[in-house]
Protein backbone atom coordinates (compact mmCIF):
# COMPACT_ATOMS: atom_id res chain seq x y z
CA UNK A 1 0.00 0.00 0.00
CA UNK A 2 1.16 3.83 -0.85
CA UNK A 3 1.15 5.82 2.20
CA UNK A 4 0.21 9.58 1.83
CA UNK A 5 3.61 10.89 2.10
CA UNK A 6 4.69 8.47 -0.77
CA UNK A 7 1.45 10.03 -2.73
CA UNK A 8 2.50 13.70 -1.72
CA UNK A 9 5.92 13.28 -2.99
CA UNK A 10 4.76 11.81 -6.19
CA UNK A 11 2.30 14.67 -6.58
CA UNK A 12 5.17 17.15 -6.45
CA UNK A 13 7.56 15.21 -8.95
CA UNK A 14 4.85 15.27 -11.64
CA UNK A 15 4.04 18.83 -10.64
CA UNK A 16 7.94 19.61 -11.54
CA UNK A 17 7.79 17.37 -14.82
CA UNK A 18 4.58 19.25 -15.69
CA UNK A 19 6.13 22.78 -15.05
CA UNK A 20 9.30 21.57 -17.26
CA UNK A 21 7.07 20.24 -20.07
CA UNK A 22 5.67 23.76 -20.27
CA UNK A 23 8.64 25.80 -20.21
CA UNK A 24 7.72 27.80 -17.24
CA UNK A 25 10.63 26.67 -14.70
CA UNK A 26 13.95 28.08 -13.83
CA UNK A 27 14.78 31.73 -14.07
CA UNK A 28 14.01 33.27 -17.20
CA UNK A 29 16.87 35.93 -18.58
CA UNK A 30 15.92 39.75 -18.79
CA UNK A 31 16.36 41.84 -21.33
CA UNK A 32 19.10 44.07 -20.74
CA UNK A 33 19.08 47.58 -22.17
CA UNK A 34 23.16 48.05 -21.84
CA UNK A 35 25.98 45.69 -21.97
CA UNK A 36 28.03 45.85 -18.83
CA UNK A 37 31.33 45.04 -18.41
CA UNK A 38 30.64 43.96 -14.09
CA UNK A 39 32.14 40.88 -13.32
CA UNK A 40 29.42 39.36 -11.37
CA UNK A 41 27.82 35.82 -11.79
CA UNK A 42 24.41 37.03 -13.45
CA UNK A 43 26.15 39.49 -16.39
CA UNK A 44 25.94 37.19 -19.82
CA UNK A 45 28.23 39.60 -20.93
CA UNK A 46 30.61 39.95 -18.72
CA UNK A 47 33.44 37.70 -20.61
CA UNK A 48 33.09 39.14 -23.83
CA UNK A 49 33.21 42.71 -22.58
CA UNK A 50 36.91 41.37 -20.91
CA UNK A 51 37.37 41.83 -24.33
CA UNK A 52 37.89 45.53 -24.48
CA UNK A 53 39.99 45.19 -20.75
CA UNK A 54 42.28 42.58 -22.92
CA UNK A 55 42.59 45.13 -25.83
CA UNK A 56 41.57 42.54 -28.31
CA UNK A 57 38.65 44.98 -29.26
CA UNK A 58 38.14 48.31 -29.17
CA UNK A 59 34.65 48.61 -28.53
CA UNK A 60 32.75 45.42 -27.82
CA UNK A 61 29.07 46.97 -27.33
CA UNK A 62 28.67 48.23 -30.76
CA UNK A 63 27.38 44.57 -31.15
CA UNK A 64 24.39 45.67 -30.23
CA UNK A 65 23.62 47.61 -33.49
CA UNK A 66 24.74 45.46 -35.78
CA UNK A 67 22.15 43.04 -37.54
CA UNK A 68 23.36 39.59 -39.41
CA UNK A 69 21.53 37.71 -42.08
CA UNK A 70 22.01 33.94 -41.61
CA UNK A 71 20.96 32.12 -44.77
CA UNK A 72 19.86 28.34 -44.12
CA UNK A 73 20.03 26.86 -40.71
CA UNK A 74 21.00 24.06 -41.01
CA UNK A 75 24.47 22.04 -39.21
CA UNK A 76 26.52 25.43 -39.87
CA UNK A 77 24.02 28.18 -39.37
CA UNK A 78 22.13 27.46 -36.33
CA UNK A 79 25.20 26.96 -34.89
CA UNK A 80 26.03 30.46 -36.06
CA UNK A 81 23.26 31.41 -35.31
CA UNK A 82 23.61 30.90 -31.53
CA UNK A 83 26.71 31.85 -31.10
CA UNK A 84 26.15 35.18 -32.81
CA UNK A 85 23.12 35.41 -30.22
CA UNK A 86 25.23 34.60 -27.27
CA UNK A 87 27.91 37.33 -28.54
CA UNK A 88 24.73 39.55 -28.27
CA UNK A 89 24.22 40.73 -31.89
CA UNK A 90 22.12 43.24 -32.64
CA UNK A 91 19.70 41.54 -34.87
CA UNK A 92 19.65 38.62 -36.67
CA UNK A 93 17.18 37.68 -39.59
CA UNK A 94 16.91 33.77 -40.23
CA UNK A 95 16.06 32.37 -43.88
CA UNK A 96 15.32 28.28 -44.62
CA UNK A 97 12.53 26.97 -45.43
CA UNK A 98 13.38 23.51 -44.04
CA UNK A 99 11.84 21.66 -41.29
CA UNK A 100 13.24 19.77 -38.23
CA UNK A 101 13.54 15.88 -38.84
CA UNK A 102 15.14 13.45 -36.63
CA UNK A 103 17.45 12.57 -39.45
CA UNK A 104 19.03 16.46 -38.15
CA UNK A 105 20.14 15.13 -34.54
CA UNK A 106 23.82 13.71 -35.38
CA UNK A 107 24.00 17.85 -35.67
CA UNK A 108 24.21 20.42 -32.88
CA UNK A 109 21.40 22.54 -31.91
CA UNK A 110 18.22 21.52 -32.81
CA UNK A 111 16.40 19.01 -30.39
CA UNK A 112 14.23 15.77 -30.86
CA UNK A 113 11.11 17.59 -29.52
CA UNK A 114 11.63 20.37 -31.94
CA UNK A 115 11.00 17.97 -35.08
CA UNK A 116 8.41 18.90 -37.19
CA UNK A 117 8.63 22.64 -36.41
CA UNK A 118 10.03 25.27 -39.59
CA UNK A 119 13.36 25.62 -38.68
CA UNK A 120 13.62 29.22 -38.50
CA UNK A 121 10.67 28.97 -35.77
CA UNK A 122 12.26 26.50 -33.75
CA UNK A 123 15.52 28.07 -33.64
CA UNK A 124 14.11 31.55 -33.42
CA UNK A 125 12.64 30.34 -30.22
CA UNK A 126 15.29 28.82 -28.73
CA UNK A 127 17.69 31.66 -29.52
CA UNK A 128 15.66 34.41 -27.98
CA UNK A 129 14.74 32.06 -24.95
CA UNK A 130 19.32 32.22 -25.06
CA UNK A 131 19.28 36.28 -25.43
CA UNK A 132 16.14 38.15 -25.44
CA UNK A 133 18.58 41.06 -26.14
CA UNK A 134 18.71 39.76 -29.49
CA UNK A 135 15.78 41.02 -32.21
CA UNK A 136 15.02 37.59 -34.03
CA UNK A 137 13.09 37.89 -37.62
CA UNK A 138 12.80 34.33 -39.01
CA UNK A 139 11.85 33.84 -42.54
CA UNK A 140 10.14 30.49 -43.82
CA UNK A 141 11.00 30.56 -47.78
CA UNK A 142 13.01 29.20 -50.45
CA UNK A 143 14.98 32.10 -51.87
CA UNK A 144 15.46 30.97 -55.54
CA UNK A 145 12.48 31.17 -56.25
CA UNK A 146 11.19 34.27 -58.56
CA UNK A 147 8.67 36.13 -55.66
CA UNK A 148 10.98 35.26 -52.93
CA UNK A 149 14.02 36.25 -54.15
CA UNK A 150 12.30 39.95 -54.41
CA UNK A 151 11.28 39.64 -50.77
CA UNK A 152 14.97 38.37 -49.45
CA UNK A 153 16.49 41.29 -51.45
CA UNK A 154 14.30 43.96 -49.82
CA UNK A 155 14.83 42.31 -46.24
CA UNK A 156 18.76 42.45 -46.66
CA UNK A 157 18.25 45.88 -47.99
CA UNK A 158 16.14 47.09 -45.18
CA UNK A 159 16.55 44.47 -42.63
CA UNK A 160 19.09 46.54 -40.06
CA UNK A 161 18.09 47.67 -37.04
CA UNK A 162 18.16 51.44 -38.38
CA UNK A 163 16.36 50.66 -41.57
CA UNK A 164 19.06 50.45 -44.13
CA UNK A 165 20.99 47.39 -45.00
CA UNK A 166 22.08 44.34 -42.76
CA UNK A 167 25.93 44.54 -41.71
CA UNK A 168 26.76 41.08 -43.46
CA UNK A 169 25.02 38.80 -44.51
CA UNK A 170 26.09 34.62 -43.73
CA UNK A 171 25.40 31.87 -46.39
CA UNK A 172 24.80 29.07 -44.63
CA UNK A 173 23.17 27.01 -47.27
CA UNK A 174 23.95 23.34 -48.68
CA UNK A 175 23.06 24.28 -52.30
CA UNK A 176 24.59 25.83 -55.30
CA UNK A 177 21.42 27.01 -56.66
CA UNK A 178 21.12 28.85 -53.05
CA UNK A 179 24.97 29.75 -52.86
CA UNK A 180 24.01 31.46 -56.64
CA UNK A 181 20.87 33.44 -55.59
CA UNK A 182 22.53 34.63 -52.47
CA UNK A 183 25.40 35.69 -54.79
CA UNK A 184 23.21 37.47 -57.49
CA UNK A 185 21.74 39.57 -54.93
CA UNK A 186 25.05 40.44 -53.09
CA UNK A 187 26.22 41.86 -56.51
CA UNK A 188 23.39 43.62 -57.00
CA UNK A 189 23.05 45.31 -54.04
CA UNK A 190 26.50 45.56 -53.19
CA UNK A 191 26.61 43.78 -50.13
CA UNK A 192 29.51 42.16 -48.51
CA UNK A 193 29.27 38.22 -47.66
CA UNK A 194 30.60 34.55 -46.22
CA UNK A 195 30.09 31.86 -48.52
CA UNK A 196 30.37 28.57 -45.63
CA UNK A 197 30.24 25.18 -46.82
CA UNK A 198 30.63 21.52 -45.71
CA UNK A 199 31.93 19.04 -48.41
CA UNK A 200 29.05 15.96 -49.23
CA UNK A 201 31.57 13.36 -47.38
CA UNK A 202 31.73 15.54 -44.77
CA UNK A 203 35.90 15.93 -44.22
CA UNK A 204 36.58 19.30 -45.91
CA UNK A 205 35.01 22.53 -45.37
CA UNK A 206 35.80 26.64 -46.13
CA UNK A 207 34.38 30.25 -45.99
CA UNK A 208 35.22 32.58 -47.76
CA UNK A 209 34.72 36.30 -47.72
CA UNK A 210 32.86 38.10 -50.57
CA UNK A 211 33.02 42.03 -50.80
CA UNK A 212 31.40 42.46 -54.36
CA UNK A 213 34.32 44.54 -56.94
CA UNK A 214 37.07 43.42 -54.57
CA UNK A 215 37.31 39.77 -53.99
CA UNK A 216 36.02 37.12 -56.61
CA UNK A 217 32.57 36.44 -56.38
CA UNK A 218 30.94 33.17 -56.21
CA UNK A 219 29.89 32.99 -60.06
CA UNK A 220 33.68 34.05 -60.94
CA UNK A 221 34.90 30.66 -60.95
CA UNK A 222 33.69 27.35 -60.85
CA UNK A 223 33.23 26.58 -57.24
CA UNK A 224 36.33 25.90 -54.78
CA UNK A 225 37.01 22.48 -53.49
CA UNK A 226 40.14 21.46 -50.64
CA UNK A 227 41.38 18.17 -51.51
CA UNK A 228 39.70 15.69 -49.56
CA UNK A 229 42.98 13.66 -50.09
CA UNK A 230 40.17 11.04 -51.36
CA UNK A 231 40.12 9.28 -54.70
CA UNK A 232 36.79 10.07 -55.98
CA UNK A 233 36.42 6.90 -57.94
CA UNK A 234 37.11 4.61 -54.38
CA UNK A 235 33.98 7.05 -52.82
CA UNK A 236 31.44 5.06 -52.21
CA UNK A 237 27.85 6.83 -53.20
CA UNK A 238 25.84 3.84 -52.96
CA UNK A 239 22.22 4.91 -51.83
CA UNK A 240 23.38 8.13 -50.21
CA UNK A 241 23.20 11.74 -51.38
CA UNK A 242 25.09 13.18 -48.46
CA UNK A 243 27.20 12.36 -45.07
CA UNK A 244 27.66 15.15 -42.12
CA UNK A 245 29.20 15.20 -39.04
CA UNK A 246 28.83 17.99 -36.26
CA UNK A 247 32.73 18.30 -35.93
CA UNK A 248 33.22 19.90 -39.20
CA UNK A 249 30.26 21.70 -39.18
CA UNK A 250 31.13 22.93 -35.88
CA UNK A 251 34.23 23.84 -36.92
CA UNK A 252 33.09 25.97 -40.21
CA UNK A 253 30.56 27.79 -38.04
CA UNK A 254 33.21 28.45 -35.76
CA UNK A 255 35.20 29.81 -38.43
CA UNK A 256 32.61 31.68 -40.14
CA UNK A 257 31.39 33.74 -36.86
CA UNK A 258 34.77 34.42 -35.85
CA UNK A 259 35.56 35.95 -39.11
CA UNK A 260 32.20 37.72 -39.02
CA UNK A 261 33.09 39.42 -35.07
CA UNK A 262 36.66 40.53 -36.68
CA UNK A 263 34.96 41.82 -40.07
CA UNK A 264 31.93 43.33 -37.60
CA UNK A 265 34.28 44.82 -34.52
CA UNK A 266 36.92 45.49 -36.70
CA UNK A 267 39.39 43.47 -34.75
CA UNK A 268 42.43 41.08 -36.31
CA UNK A 269 42.77 40.39 -39.78
CA UNK A 270 39.80 38.69 -41.92
CA UNK A 271 40.64 35.84 -44.00
CA UNK A 272 39.29 35.97 -47.73
CA UNK A 273 39.41 32.20 -47.68
CA UNK A 274 40.13 29.37 -45.20
CA UNK A 275 39.75 26.15 -46.08
CA UNK A 276 39.69 22.90 -44.14
CA UNK A 277 40.63 19.28 -44.40
CA UNK A 278 39.60 17.10 -41.53
CA UNK A 279 41.30 14.00 -42.54
CA UNK A 280 45.16 16.08 -42.60
CA UNK A 281 44.29 18.73 -40.46
CA UNK A 282 45.03 20.85 -42.95
CA UNK A 283 44.44 24.60 -43.45
CA UNK A 284 44.85 26.37 -46.68
CA UNK A 285 44.00 30.19 -47.09
CA UNK A 286 43.86 32.52 -49.47
CA UNK A 287 43.38 35.94 -51.50
CA UNK A 288 41.12 35.54 -54.73
CA UNK A 289 40.57 38.37 -57.22
CA UNK A 290 37.93 39.06 -59.40
CA UNK A 291 37.46 37.41 -62.82
CA UNK A 292 36.94 40.68 -65.38
CA UNK A 293 35.12 37.77 -67.36
CA UNK A 294 32.53 36.89 -64.51
CA UNK A 295 29.85 36.04 -65.77
CA UNK A 296 27.73 37.81 -63.45
CA UNK A 297 26.69 41.25 -64.98
CA UNK A 298 26.56 43.29 -61.42
CA UNK A 299 30.14 41.48 -60.32
CA UNK A 300 32.12 43.41 -63.47
CA UNK A 301 29.88 46.55 -63.03
CA UNK A 302 31.33 46.30 -58.84
CA UNK A 303 34.75 45.26 -59.62
CA UNK A 304 34.67 48.89 -62.45
CA UNK A 305 33.57 50.62 -59.75
CA UNK A 306 36.17 49.13 -57.03
CA UNK A 307 38.59 49.79 -59.46
CA UNK A 308 37.56 53.83 -59.76
CA UNK A 309 38.03 54.32 -56.21
CA UNK A 310 41.36 55.38 -54.87
CA UNK A 311 42.92 52.31 -53.54
CA UNK A 312 43.93 53.00 -49.91
CA UNK A 313 47.73 52.61 -49.55
CA UNK A 314 49.27 49.77 -48.15
CA UNK A 315 51.33 50.79 -44.95
CA UNK A 316 54.60 48.43 -44.64
CA UNK A 317 55.01 47.52 -41.33
CA UNK A 318 58.26 46.70 -40.45
CA UNK A 319 59.36 43.75 -40.56
CA UNK A 320 62.29 42.85 -38.25
CA UNK A 321 63.89 39.28 -39.21
CA UNK A 322 67.16 38.32 -37.48
CA UNK A 323 69.49 37.48 -40.25
CA UNK A 324 71.53 35.73 -37.70
CA UNK A 325 71.78 31.87 -39.43
CA UNK A 326 69.55 29.49 -37.85
CA UNK A 327 72.34 26.80 -38.00
CA UNK A 328 75.69 28.00 -38.66
CA UNK A 329 77.55 24.46 -38.88
CA UNK A 330 75.71 22.07 -41.35
CA UNK A 331 77.19 18.66 -40.08
CA UNK A 332 74.96 16.39 -42.40
CA UNK A 333 74.75 18.53 -45.57
CA UNK A 334 71.11 19.04 -44.92
CA UNK A 335 69.77 21.50 -47.65
CA UNK A 336 66.02 22.47 -48.89
CA UNK A 337 65.10 21.08 -52.20
CA UNK A 338 62.57 23.06 -53.93
CA UNK A 339 59.48 20.66 -54.51
CA UNK A 340 57.67 23.19 -56.54
CA UNK A 341 56.98 22.25 -59.88
CA UNK A 342 55.85 25.09 -62.61
CA UNK A 343 52.39 25.06 -63.21
CA UNK A 344 50.31 25.59 -66.38
CA UNK A 345 48.45 28.85 -66.02
CA UNK A 346 44.87 28.97 -64.70
CA UNK A 347 42.79 30.00 -67.75
CA UNK A 348 40.39 31.95 -64.90
CA UNK A 349 43.25 34.04 -63.97
CA UNK A 350 42.56 32.51 -60.08
CA UNK A 351 45.96 32.40 -58.15
CA UNK A 352 44.44 29.44 -55.73
CA UNK A 353 46.47 28.37 -53.12
CA UNK A 354 47.75 24.52 -53.13
CA UNK A 355 45.19 21.92 -51.53
CA UNK A 356 42.43 24.15 -53.27
CA UNK A 357 41.48 22.95 -56.53
CA UNK A 358 37.94 23.81 -58.63
CA UNK A 359 35.40 21.81 -58.44
CA UNK A 360 35.28 21.44 -61.91
CA UNK A 361 36.53 23.59 -65.57
CA UNK A 362 34.26 25.30 -67.93
CA UNK A 363 35.43 26.74 -71.24
CA UNK A 364 36.53 29.89 -72.00
CA UNK A 365 35.74 30.02 -75.36
CA UNK A 366 31.52 29.66 -75.37
CA UNK A 367 31.77 29.06 -78.97
CA UNK A 368 32.44 25.28 -78.47
CA UNK A 369 28.74 24.20 -77.83
CA UNK A 370 28.13 20.10 -77.52
CA UNK A 371 27.63 18.43 -80.26
CA UNK A 372 24.34 18.38 -81.42
CA UNK A 373 22.06 17.24 -84.33
CA UNK A 374 19.18 18.46 -83.28
CA UNK A 375 20.24 21.98 -84.12
CA UNK A 376 19.77 24.95 -82.50
CA UNK A 377 16.19 25.99 -82.02
CA UNK A 378 15.01 28.39 -84.59
CA UNK A 379 12.97 31.60 -83.80
CA UNK A 380 9.79 30.46 -84.17
CA UNK A 381 6.85 31.65 -85.97
CA UNK A 382 4.78 30.36 -83.36
CA UNK A 383 3.87 32.62 -80.54
CA UNK A 384 4.48 31.06 -77.04
CA UNK A 385 0.71 30.32 -76.26
CA UNK A 386 0.85 28.43 -79.30
CA UNK A 387 3.92 26.51 -78.61
CA UNK A 388 2.66 26.18 -74.95
CA UNK A 389 -0.45 23.78 -76.83
CA UNK A 390 1.42 22.84 -79.94
CA UNK A 391 1.13 19.40 -79.03
CA UNK A 392 -2.33 17.62 -79.25
CA UNK A 393 -1.59 15.22 -76.84
CA UNK A 394 0.70 17.71 -74.80
CA UNK A 395 -1.73 18.25 -72.18
CA UNK A 396 -2.95 15.00 -70.34
CA UNK A 397 -6.10 13.33 -71.06
CA UNK A 398 -7.97 13.86 -67.62
CA UNK A 399 -7.24 10.91 -65.50
CA UNK A 400 -10.26 8.29 -65.22
CA UNK B 1 28.78 8.87 -66.21
CA UNK B 2 27.07 9.89 -69.22
CA UNK B 3 26.35 6.69 -71.55
CA UNK B 4 26.22 5.87 -74.66
CA UNK B 5 22.73 6.09 -75.34
CA UNK B 6 22.40 9.21 -73.29
CA UNK B 7 25.30 10.90 -75.30
CA UNK B 8 22.64 10.03 -78.56
CA UNK B 9 19.75 11.11 -77.04
CA UNK B 10 20.91 14.73 -75.84
CA UNK B 11 22.70 14.85 -79.34
CA UNK B 12 19.36 15.14 -80.63
CA UNK B 13 17.71 17.61 -78.45
CA UNK B 14 17.91 21.41 -79.84
CA UNK B 15 20.54 23.51 -78.36
CA UNK B 16 19.07 26.86 -76.26
CA UNK B 17 20.47 29.84 -77.18
CA UNK B 18 19.04 33.19 -75.35
CA UNK B 19 20.95 32.95 -71.79
CA UNK B 20 18.16 34.33 -69.95
CA UNK B 21 16.13 33.91 -66.32
CA UNK B 22 12.58 34.70 -65.53
CA UNK B 23 13.88 38.05 -64.01
CA UNK B 24 14.56 38.91 -67.73
CA UNK B 25 11.01 39.53 -68.70
CA UNK B 26 11.36 40.04 -72.54
CA UNK B 27 13.91 37.90 -73.00
CA UNK B 28 12.75 35.21 -70.40
CA UNK B 29 9.81 34.74 -72.91
CA UNK B 30 12.27 34.10 -75.64
CA UNK B 31 14.03 31.64 -73.75
CA UNK B 32 10.68 30.15 -72.94
CA UNK B 33 9.39 29.69 -76.33
CA UNK B 34 13.16 27.99 -76.80
CA UNK B 35 12.47 25.94 -74.20
CA UNK B 36 9.46 24.43 -75.49
CA UNK B 37 10.55 24.22 -79.12
CA UNK B 38 13.02 21.67 -77.55
CA UNK B 39 11.01 19.84 -75.21
CA UNK B 40 8.82 19.35 -78.16
CA UNK B 41 11.16 18.36 -80.24
CA UNK B 42 12.62 15.75 -77.10
CA UNK B 43 9.19 14.46 -76.60
CA UNK B 44 8.90 14.27 -80.45
CA UNK B 45 12.15 11.87 -80.74
CA UNK B 46 11.02 9.88 -77.77
CA UNK B 47 7.84 9.24 -79.58
CA UNK B 48 9.74 7.77 -82.57
CA UNK B 49 12.01 5.56 -80.62
CA UNK B 50 8.71 4.45 -78.74
CA UNK B 51 10.57 5.62 -75.72
CA UNK B 52 7.92 8.45 -74.51
CA UNK B 53 8.10 9.06 -70.79
CA UNK B 54 7.31 12.51 -68.92
CA UNK B 55 4.64 15.13 -69.71
CA UNK B 56 5.40 18.39 -68.73
CA UNK B 57 3.18 21.74 -68.68
CA UNK B 58 3.90 25.79 -67.08
CA UNK B 59 2.33 27.76 -65.15
CA UNK B 60 2.16 31.51 -67.74
CA UNK B 61 5.03 32.80 -66.30
CA UNK B 62 7.20 29.66 -67.27
CA UNK B 63 8.54 29.49 -63.37
CA UNK B 64 6.56 26.38 -62.51
CA UNK B 65 6.65 22.87 -64.56
CA UNK B 66 4.78 20.12 -63.86
CA UNK B 67 3.47 16.93 -65.09
CA UNK B 68 4.20 13.21 -64.72
CA UNK B 69 7.07 11.03 -65.68
CA UNK B 70 6.79 7.36 -65.68
CA UNK B 71 9.06 4.09 -65.91
CA UNK B 72 8.21 0.83 -67.26
CA UNK B 73 9.55 -2.15 -64.97
CA UNK B 74 9.04 -5.87 -66.06
CA UNK B 75 6.00 -5.06 -68.17
CA UNK B 76 4.38 -2.43 -65.75
CA UNK B 77 4.10 1.17 -65.62
CA UNK B 78 4.95 3.12 -62.45
CA UNK B 79 4.20 6.53 -62.74
CA UNK B 80 5.10 9.82 -60.60
CA UNK B 81 4.15 13.40 -60.25
CA UNK B 82 6.94 15.76 -61.12
CA UNK B 83 7.32 19.67 -60.44
CA UNK B 84 9.81 22.17 -60.28
CA UNK B 85 10.36 25.56 -59.87
CA UNK B 86 13.04 28.01 -62.37
CA UNK B 87 15.14 29.35 -60.02
CA UNK B 88 16.39 33.07 -60.73
CA UNK B 89 19.37 32.13 -60.93
CA UNK B 90 18.75 29.82 -64.14
CA UNK B 91 20.10 29.63 -66.56
CA UNK B 92 22.97 29.78 -64.66
CA UNK B 93 22.21 26.71 -62.78
CA UNK B 94 19.91 23.88 -63.30
CA UNK B 95 16.58 22.86 -62.59
CA UNK B 96 15.64 20.93 -59.08
CA UNK B 97 13.41 18.42 -60.47
CA UNK B 98 11.53 16.75 -57.95
CA UNK B 99 9.17 14.01 -57.24
CA UNK B 100 7.16 14.94 -54.59
CA UNK B 101 5.79 11.31 -54.36
CA UNK B 102 8.80 9.55 -53.36
CA UNK B 103 10.03 11.96 -50.80
CA UNK B 104 10.80 10.37 -47.70
CA UNK B 105 11.45 7.32 -49.92
CA UNK B 106 15.06 7.39 -50.71
CA UNK B 107 17.82 8.25 -49.84
CA UNK B 108 19.27 9.50 -53.26
CA UNK B 109 16.85 12.61 -52.58
CA UNK B 110 16.99 16.24 -51.12
CA UNK B 111 13.91 17.60 -49.28
CA UNK B 112 11.00 18.17 -51.14
CA UNK B 113 11.26 15.17 -53.15
CA UNK B 114 14.08 16.77 -54.93
CA UNK B 115 16.15 14.18 -56.91
CA UNK B 116 20.09 13.85 -55.97
CA UNK B 117 22.29 13.99 -59.25
CA UNK B 118 25.85 12.63 -60.50
CA UNK B 119 28.59 14.82 -59.95
CA UNK B 120 28.92 14.45 -63.12
CA UNK B 121 25.44 16.36 -63.97
CA UNK B 122 26.60 20.01 -62.22
CA UNK B 123 29.64 20.33 -64.21
CA UNK B 124 28.46 19.02 -67.15
CA UNK B 125 25.67 22.00 -67.25
CA UNK B 126 28.12 24.42 -66.10
CA UNK B 127 29.85 23.54 -68.97
CA UNK B 128 26.98 24.04 -71.63
CA UNK B 129 25.43 26.96 -70.13
CA UNK B 130 23.00 28.47 -71.75
CA UNK B 131 22.56 25.81 -74.30
CA UNK B 132 21.16 23.13 -72.04
CA UNK B 133 17.51 23.35 -70.90
CA UNK B 134 14.87 22.27 -68.99
CA UNK B 135 14.54 19.15 -71.83
CA UNK B 136 18.26 18.23 -71.20
CA UNK B 137 17.72 18.46 -67.55
CA UNK B 138 15.41 15.41 -68.31
CA UNK B 139 17.39 13.53 -70.15
CA UNK B 140 20.24 14.15 -68.58
CA UNK B 141 19.80 14.30 -64.89
CA UNK B 142 15.59 12.67 -64.43
CA UNK B 143 16.19 9.64 -67.20
CA UNK B 144 19.33 8.07 -65.50
CA UNK B 145 17.65 8.47 -62.13
CA UNK B 146 14.63 6.73 -62.74
CA UNK B 147 16.29 4.05 -64.51
CA UNK B 148 18.68 3.33 -61.21
CA UNK B 149 16.45 4.16 -58.74
CA UNK B 150 13.13 2.76 -59.85
CA UNK B 151 14.01 -1.05 -60.24
CA UNK B 152 15.79 -0.35 -56.84
CA UNK B 153 12.58 0.73 -55.10
CA UNK B 154 10.10 -1.83 -56.74
CA UNK B 155 12.74 -4.27 -55.48
CA UNK B 156 12.70 -3.22 -51.77
CA UNK B 157 9.03 -3.08 -52.56
CA UNK B 158 8.93 1.01 -51.41
CA UNK B 159 6.60 1.59 -54.13
CA UNK B 160 4.30 -0.57 -55.65
CA UNK B 161 2.24 -0.78 -58.87
CA UNK B 162 -0.81 0.76 -59.33
CA UNK B 163 -3.44 -0.84 -61.65
CA UNK B 164 -5.22 2.37 -62.06
CA UNK B 165 -2.47 4.35 -63.74
CA UNK B 166 -1.95 2.27 -66.58
CA UNK B 167 -5.07 3.58 -68.42
CA UNK B 168 -4.46 7.65 -67.56
CA UNK B 169 -1.83 7.49 -70.26
CA UNK B 170 -3.00 5.67 -73.34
Amino acid sequence: MTTVEELKKKVQELKAKLALTQGNTGPVRQKIDVMSSEVVDSNPYSRLMALKRMGIVDNYEKIRELSVAVVGVGGVGSVTAEMLTRCGIGKLILFDYDKVELANMNRLFFQPHQAGLSKVDAAAATLQNINPDVTIDAYNYNITTVENFQKFCDTIKTGSLTGGPVDVVLSCVDNFEARMAINTACNELDQKWFESGVSENAVSGHIQFIIPGETACFACAPPLVVASKIDEKTLKREGVCAASLPTTMGIVAGFLVQNTLKYLLGFGTVTHYLGYSALTDFFPTMSLKPNPQCDDSFCRARQTEFQARPQPVEVATEVTEDLAPVHADNEWGICLVDENVPEEEDSTNLKLTEGVQLAYTVPVDNSTPESSTGGAVAASELSLEELMQHLPDWKLPPLI
Amino acid sequence: MVDESTRKTLSSIPLLQTKAGPRDKELWLNRLKEEYQALIKYVQNNKEADNDWFRLESDKTGTYWFGKCWYVHNLLKYEFDLEFDIPVTYPTTAPELALPGLDGKTAKMYRGGKICLTDHFKPLWARNVPRFGIAHAMALGLGPWLAVEIPDLIEKGVITYQEKSEEADK
